[in-house]
């Protein structure tokens, strides 16, 4: 199994950082090799955020290297000029603008929207997501995670 | 709720969440340190998984706690980041002549790219120049096993060692499995050993003989049964690595026989003379300082280095080492700049910076979050170089500038880097006054916000949120000297504040402000600890 790339990116404080940990969360649980690696710190403070996951039979470098992303996930608009030079040619690209926003329960559940969107280009089981976004969140979150990744799933935008 | 279950034997974990479990099992009965990213998680994580942690004031302080428990016979930690490792640095150089009698781990976490810090200063060289054994993980399996095997070493050769990480090996993911058993833990108890402890001429001398000897030892037994990795696959190209560079190689040139380092200090000569025999042509791929490249030409081995004018800056990546091995000098490809930084909406710090730069003042800064004033739109820092530095360059400053300019400087510094290093900057203040006098502030926001909301010895709580006694700033100011003391919030008392301030600049005394608010990222957990502390203290009363 080649190694798939998936970057997450946004602003710091929207959910970067947890979209990318329930993703790991999931490929680990299916029992892949998995890296993570973002940046924390002075990041966090309205600045650019992004976290790298990387997936597949045997994994080497966290970092996912110029136009090899298999996925490119942005939270905000004005974050794809700064990371579309990770994207490979024909990786697919996808941001707010793939989910129906006013849908969500909260503007705050967007990271788990995008995710929502992620899973129907992928081939693992919604169990797999379910478990993983529970395993991530605290229980008082689940209902409405539920929601916003069912948003993400069906928005047709 | 938990960050994982540190009954798990396998987990997808951060290197900083690995050292913690890697604690965990090595049974060490106490871990200190200051906050500093990208070490900051450790030890609140230990704490959180059952382990006993404690912030300390500065890492000089933490240091000298873990080496005093060290000299019990127990198993010490202490975290910093590279930073913090020049405070505490005159812990180690002398640490290693005395060594110790349980064992000691320094974990220093260095932060190459400078993600989060004012430098990119190399932690290998304090390992050499400190003679102190190092090991450098690749990744949080690494992470994991590598503090068991610095403990052992401690223990074994009686001496501090350091973990050296890396920003990419602290805050990356990746996958650990638990296969040992936890060690036993160290009986604490007291030996008397002055020659070994006390550091005068007579009793120091020696040691640092003991201390050379040691260390070949050590050397010795790194070629033979040290923690590094001989891979050999083509004998045209070898490469010599080390720490997460080891990974960017493996993907960049599969191909490539690899010498992978682990216990980088002292080096294991006769396995790198052997691997060098082995290849045509050898390059060492490193981040930071040519470390590995010099120590290694001066065995008289001949390797390729990446050329500094290019490489030695940043972090390494899989394209860089590609283009390493290539010997490609051109020009790097320019990143597009991501959106900088800035004060939270709602921060206190914009109060006190707006009225530092309505009155025009000169401003000597700090460490911490108000150090993103100097960017737009405040532009209302002069100078920040390391923790506590605002106050004596505020001094300087006083002393030499023409009365009218002297009269417009501050310095300012945060709540917990007072702690850390401010206070001393007080004294100062007090014995060798300006003419002019000075103003202090202290841009109070109740927490260690920057590196994530850590406790101090100001928040009257511990680590663990828990009571501890409430360090009183202007109390302390008063005792050293300074004569007016305010506390006010910049907030709700902006007009205030900046009275206050205007007033103390024209008299020429000696002022301490203290601009309390608290952080509006951390104000629901304060009000939440601080409730949970009144209620257990009821409790026992």
């Amino acid at each position: 199994m080649k190694v798939t790339s998936v970057k997450f990116a946004g602003i710091g404080g929207t959910g970067v950082v947890k979209a990318s940990d329930v993703f790991a969360e999931l490929v680990f649980d299916l029992g892949l090799d998995v890296k993570k690696a973002e940046v924390h710190g002075m990041s966090q403070r309205g600045g650019s955020v992004a976290s790298e996951v990387r997936y597949g039979d045997k994994v080497q470098s966290p970092m996912i290297p110029d136009k090899t992303a298999d996925f490119l996930v942005v939270f905000a608009e004005d974050q794809v000029p700064v990371n579309e030079i990770s994207l490979k040619e024909g990786g697919i690209l996808l941001t707010p603008k793939d989910i129906e926003i006013d849908k969500l329960p909260t503007e705050k559940a967007l990271n788990v929207a995008m995710l929502g969107k992620l899973s129907t280009y992928l081939d693992f089981s919604l169990e797999n997501w379910q478990k993983a976004l529970e395993k991530l969140f605290d229980p008082k979150f689940h209902a409405g995670n539920q929601v916003a990744f069912n948003v993400g799933r069906e928005s047709r935008l | 709720m938990l960050a994982f279950d540190p009954h798990s034997k396998k987990l997808l974990l951060s290197g900083n969440e690995a050292i913690s479990l890697s604690m965990l099992h090595c049974k060490v009965q106490i871990a200190t340190g200051y906050p500093g990213t990208p070490s900051s998680e450790i030890l609140e994580t230990y704490s959180d998984i059952g382990g006993y942690a404690q912030w300390a004031p500065n890492e000089k302080v933490a240091a000298e706690v873990a080496l005093g428990a060290a000299f019990g016979n127990a198993r010490s930690l202490v975290t910093m980041k590279h930073v913090g490792l020049n405070v505490a640095s005159d812990v180690l150089y002398t640490s290693t002549y005395s060594g110790v009698e349980g064992a000691m781990v320094w974990v220093v976490a260095d932060d190459p790219g400078q993600a989060s810090s004012q430098n990119e200063q190399d932690t290998r060289n304090h390992a050499k120049a400190a003679v102190c054994p190092m090991f450098e993980p690749s990744n949080s399996q690494e992470a994991y096993d590598m503090l068991r095997i610095a403990f052992q070493t401690s223990e074994r050769y009686k001496t501090p060692v350091i973990l050296r990480m890396t920003t990419r090996v602290n805050h990356s993911k990746s996958i650990v499995r638990i296969t040992e058993e936890p060690l036993e833990a160290l009986k604490p108890s007291f030996v008397r050993d002055i020659p070994s402890r006390v550091m005068v001429p007579g009793y120091a001398k020696p040691a640092a003989k003991r201390l050379r000897a040691k260390i070949e030892e050590m050397a010795v037994w790194n070629s033979q049964e040290g923690p590094n990795r001989v891979e050999m696959a083509s004998d045209e190209l070898g490469v010599i690595c080390s720490g997460i560079s080891y990974h960017h190689v493996k993907e960049a040139a599969p191909d490539a026989s690899v010498l992978k380092l682990g216990f980088t200090y002292p080096l294991p000569a006769t396995l790198i003379k052997d691997f060098c025999s082995k290849v045509k042509r050898v390059v060492v791929i490193e981040e930071n300082d040519p470390y590995l490249f010099e120590n290694i030409m001066a065995m008289g081995i001949t390797v390729e280095a990446k050329l500094d004018s290019i490489y030695r800056f940043g972090e390494l990546t899989v394209d860089r080492v590609k283009r390493i091995l290539a010997k490609d000098n051109s020009p790097e490809p320019v990143p597009v700049r991501g959106r900088p930084p800035a004060l939270c909406p709602g921060c206190p710090h914009r109060d006190s910076f707006t009225a530092l730069k309505e009155l025009n003042c000169i401003v000597a800064g700090d460490i911490g979050c108000y150090t993103l004033a100097a960017l737009p739109p405040f532009e209302a820092m002069d100078m920040m170089i390391d923790m506590g530095a605002s106050i004596g360059m505020g001094l300087g400053l006083r002393h030499v500038l023409p009365e009218e300019e002297a009269k417009r400087v501050v310095s300012v510094i945060g709540d917990s880097t007072f702690i850390h290093s401010g206070i001393t900057g007080l004294v100062e203040m007090a014995y060798n006054r300006p003419k002019t006098g000075h103003v202090v502030m202290v841009v109070d926001n109740s927490i260690t916000a920057m590196t994530g909301q850590q406790e101090h010895p100001g928040t009257g709580r511990k680590l663990d949120h828990t009571p501890a006694y409430k360090v009183d700033y202007g109390e302390i100011a008063k005792a050293a000297g300074i004569e007016n003391v305010f506390v006010i919030n910049p907030v709700k008392e902006y007009d205030k504040l900046k009275t206050v301030l205007q007033d103390a600049l024209e008299k020429e005394e000696l002022t301490l402000i203290v601009a309390k608010s608290p952080c509006v990222l951390a104000i629901k957990s304060i009000v939440a600890w601080d409730k949970a502390n009144k209620q257990n203290s009821g409790i026992l009363l």
